[in-house]
């Protein structure tokens, strides 16, 4: 079974945000106003936040989301296990199974666990434009990053019609897809062959909080010196 | 009030009065504090409707006001069985007309406790998933467990030792109270095998409860320190938690016994020396309590780590140091003043020490669970936390609904336990007797 990773090159990356923009489109990620966003309301399952990532100079703005950890300190503590690390290794949502109780986003070290504070809205027109792959997540819930999980299942249900395996190409993640400065590569980490085990292979690999022993799948690429 | 007055006369008259006559303050009190809860209501009915987002909750302060209070009513909870069940197995004369009115406070203040997880889900109406999708591996669900295991053994604990007085009152009185009191009775009639029966039980109970009260606790302070989050992951917790509830559990005794005794004029039984006595204890655990948060936060600050140390500044110096200092002035300062002085510790010292106690008991907890969550390892843009009107209403209608339940207990059943005084004097004369016997044979 693959172990999906995300492995993303902090030199290469411009913080031109296409990749928040991208996925809040390619996951319903409803939109927010100023005044939510000024109260800690905004729901993004992308963000840049600056962090020293080099010995010296100023701090990076670094894409985060979930980091997919092989042992996630969020799924431990849910009471109903509604979010748990599934086979592939993608750390997992019910949004159906949710209680809202917020356990999950107070345990997650890297606060990218978020919760539906209303029931989300959009503006008349773009209604129609949500991706109908993707469920529309309730108010009281909690969601975040799942890798695009839905385009997993396409691309296996794709390649089965096809009487063929899944191959590392098939299946793409919305931000790597759109990332402009080619800055994303995502696969199988298992699979020695793909760009992103070797990616992750790099001297410059560095596992955000790794100390914390959550042993994220999203790697980083640190910028050269 | 229908036909339920006393028939005959009973030594007792003054305990029983005021749980079968009911006064006009009574009522007053019962429709201001009922106007609370039905604000709170409103309130509640507001927040199911719009969600979680009429709080003034935001990321990463996920939790607020409601688990706040529900840490410190699980605290306060360990006012009556705890303190109770170790006075019965120690023996201590003097806890006798103090014991019910403790176990009262435990059984009533749970529900609030319990309430509070609940107002605080997104998903109220998925509560069940709980029981129905159960993961053993949550801190939440150990907490649901232990705190199910005490509600039902502290209930049966303030049951027990009613049993004898519930059928005192069967006998007293007529119409709905007798019927009431007949079916809640159950069949007592005070035969000596029914007396032995009821003392063995209460003894048991009063031991198993002790463990449970103690896991309840050290359980809540779990959900924090399970997790990673800095100066939350802290293996003092367990009994830190407990050493906090029972400090803040013996101030809301004192608090209630004060009240009951002033208004139902109970001063004959609930004397100086009971609140003295509760004061030492108090007293104690202040200091108990003083060396638990001293120990947390000098290793912290000794230990310079990081992120523990970004938390500790903010809780010191920070955003939250009006709330950490003022807890620190009513938890410390101002009952060890009152309580360390003799001339002090009456009752007026004692109750002054314990309100300030409580008040800065739920200070205590609001500093623990607020200040970490704003301060996370990661660098996201963070927000100061103001509770919202519907978060200070609810808080309000759980302290007003909990009198108001107290209220209602004081008019059902007697609040000092009637023949637990019965047996002291007993055994008094007893003791007399045979005094004046060995007098009289030497």
């Amino acid at each position: 079974m693959a172990r999906w990773g995300l492995v993303i090159d902090l030199d290469r990356c411009t913080a031109c945000q296409a990749c928040v923009v991208a996925c809040k489109h390619e996951n319903n990620v409803p939109f927010s106003t100023p005044a939510a966003s000024n109260s800690g309301r905004l729901l993004t399952w992308i963000q840049l936040v600056a962090v020293e990532t080099r010995s010296h100079g100023p701090a990076t703005p670094m894409p985060l989301m979930c980091q997919q950890c092989d042992r996630p300190p969020c799924t431990d503590v849910c009471p109903t296990s509604a979010t748990y690390l599934n086979a592939e290794g993608i750390v997992a949502q019910i949004y159906a199974r949710c209680i809202g109780c917020r356990y999950c986003t107070n345990a997650c070290p890297y606060s990218v666990k978020l919760f539906n504070w209303q029931t989300p809205a959009w503006p008349e027109p773009m209604t129609a434009l949500r991706n109908p792959d993707v469920s529309v997540r309730p108010k009281g819930v909690v969601e975040k990053c799942t890798f695009c999980h839905h385009r997993l299942m396409r691309a296996r249900e794709q390649a089965r019609a096809e009487g063929r395996d899944l191959a590392n190409e098939d299946y793409v993640p919305a931000c790597v897809q759109t990332c402009p400065a080619e800055a994303m590569v995502f696969g199988d980490l298992d699979d020695p062959h793909s760009e992103a085990s070797a990616w992750a292979e790099s001297p410059r690999a560095f596992r955000w909080m790794e100390e914390l022993g959550t042993r994220p799948k999203v790697v980083y690429l640190r910028e050269g010196e | 009030m229908d036909g339920s007055f006393a028939r005959g006369h009973d030594d007792y008259e003054a305990i029983t009065r005021p749980v079968l006559t009911v006064g006009r303050s009574f009522r007053r009190w019962t429709m201001g504090l009922g106007a609370v809860v039905l604000w709170a209501v409103f309130a509640w009915v507001w927040q199911l409707w719009f969600g979680l987002g009429e709080t003034g909750l935001n990321r990463p302060v996920y939790w607020g006001l409601y688990i706040t209070n529900f840490v410190f009513f699980i605290g306060v909870s360990h006012a009556g069985t705890l303190i109770s069940a170790i006075l019965r197995i120690v023996n201590a004369e003097w806890r006798r007309p103090i014991t019910r009115m403790a176990e009262v406070i435990t059984v009533l203040v749970l529900f609030f406790g319990v309430g509070n997880v609940l107002l605080d889900l997104g998903r109220p109406d998925r509560a069940l998933d709980v029981v129905l999708h159960p993961h053993f591996r949550s801190p939440l669900l150990w907490d649901i467990m232990s705190i199910g295991l005490y509600l039902a053994a502290s209930s049966f604990y303030l049951y027990l030792p009613l049993i004898p007085d519930i059928a005192r009152l069967r006998d007293q009185t007529t119409g709905w109270r007798h019927r009431f009191y007949t079916r809640l009775s159950v069949g007592w009639t005070g035969t000596p095998r029914q007396w032995h029966r009821l003392e063995r039980a209460i003894g048991v109970m009063a031991i198993a409860v002790i463990p449970i009260a103690v896991s309840v606790h050290t359980v809540v302070s779990w959900v924090f320190a399970m997790t990673i989050q800095p100066m939350w992951h802290s293996t003092i917790f367990g009994p830190y938690f407990v050493v906090g509830a029972i400090f803040s559990g013996i101030a809301a005794i004192i608090i209630a016994m004060a009240i009951v005794r002033k208004v139902y004029a109970l001063e004959r039984y609930l004397q100086p020396i009971h609140f003295n006595n509760l004061g030492l204890l108090l007293l104690l655990m202040t200091c108990l309590w003083f060396y638990f948060t001293f120990a947390e936060h000098l290793t912290v600050w000794y230990g310079q780590e990081p992120e523990e140390i970004k938390v500790f500044n903010a809780r010191l110096y920070g955003p939250f140091a009006p709330y950490f200092w003022t807890m620190v002035v009513t938890c410390l300062v101002v009952p060890f003043a009152i309580l360390a002085n003799n001339r002090t510790r009456t009752v007026r010292g004692t109750v002054v020490a314990s309100i300030s106690v409580t008040i800065g008991m739920w200070l205590e907890r609001f500093a623990i669970v607020v200040p970490s969550l704003s301060n996370p390892r990661a660098p996201i843009h963070t927000f100061t936390y103001v509770p919202s009107w519907v978060e200070l209403s609810l808080m309000a209608g759980c302290f007003a609904a909990f009198v108001l339940l107290y209220m209602g207990f004081t008019k059902l059943f007697p609040c000092v336990s009637i023949w637990e005084l019965q047996q002291e004097e007993a055994s008094a004369r007893a003791d007399d007797s045979a005094r004046v016997e060995q007098a009289v044979e030497v």
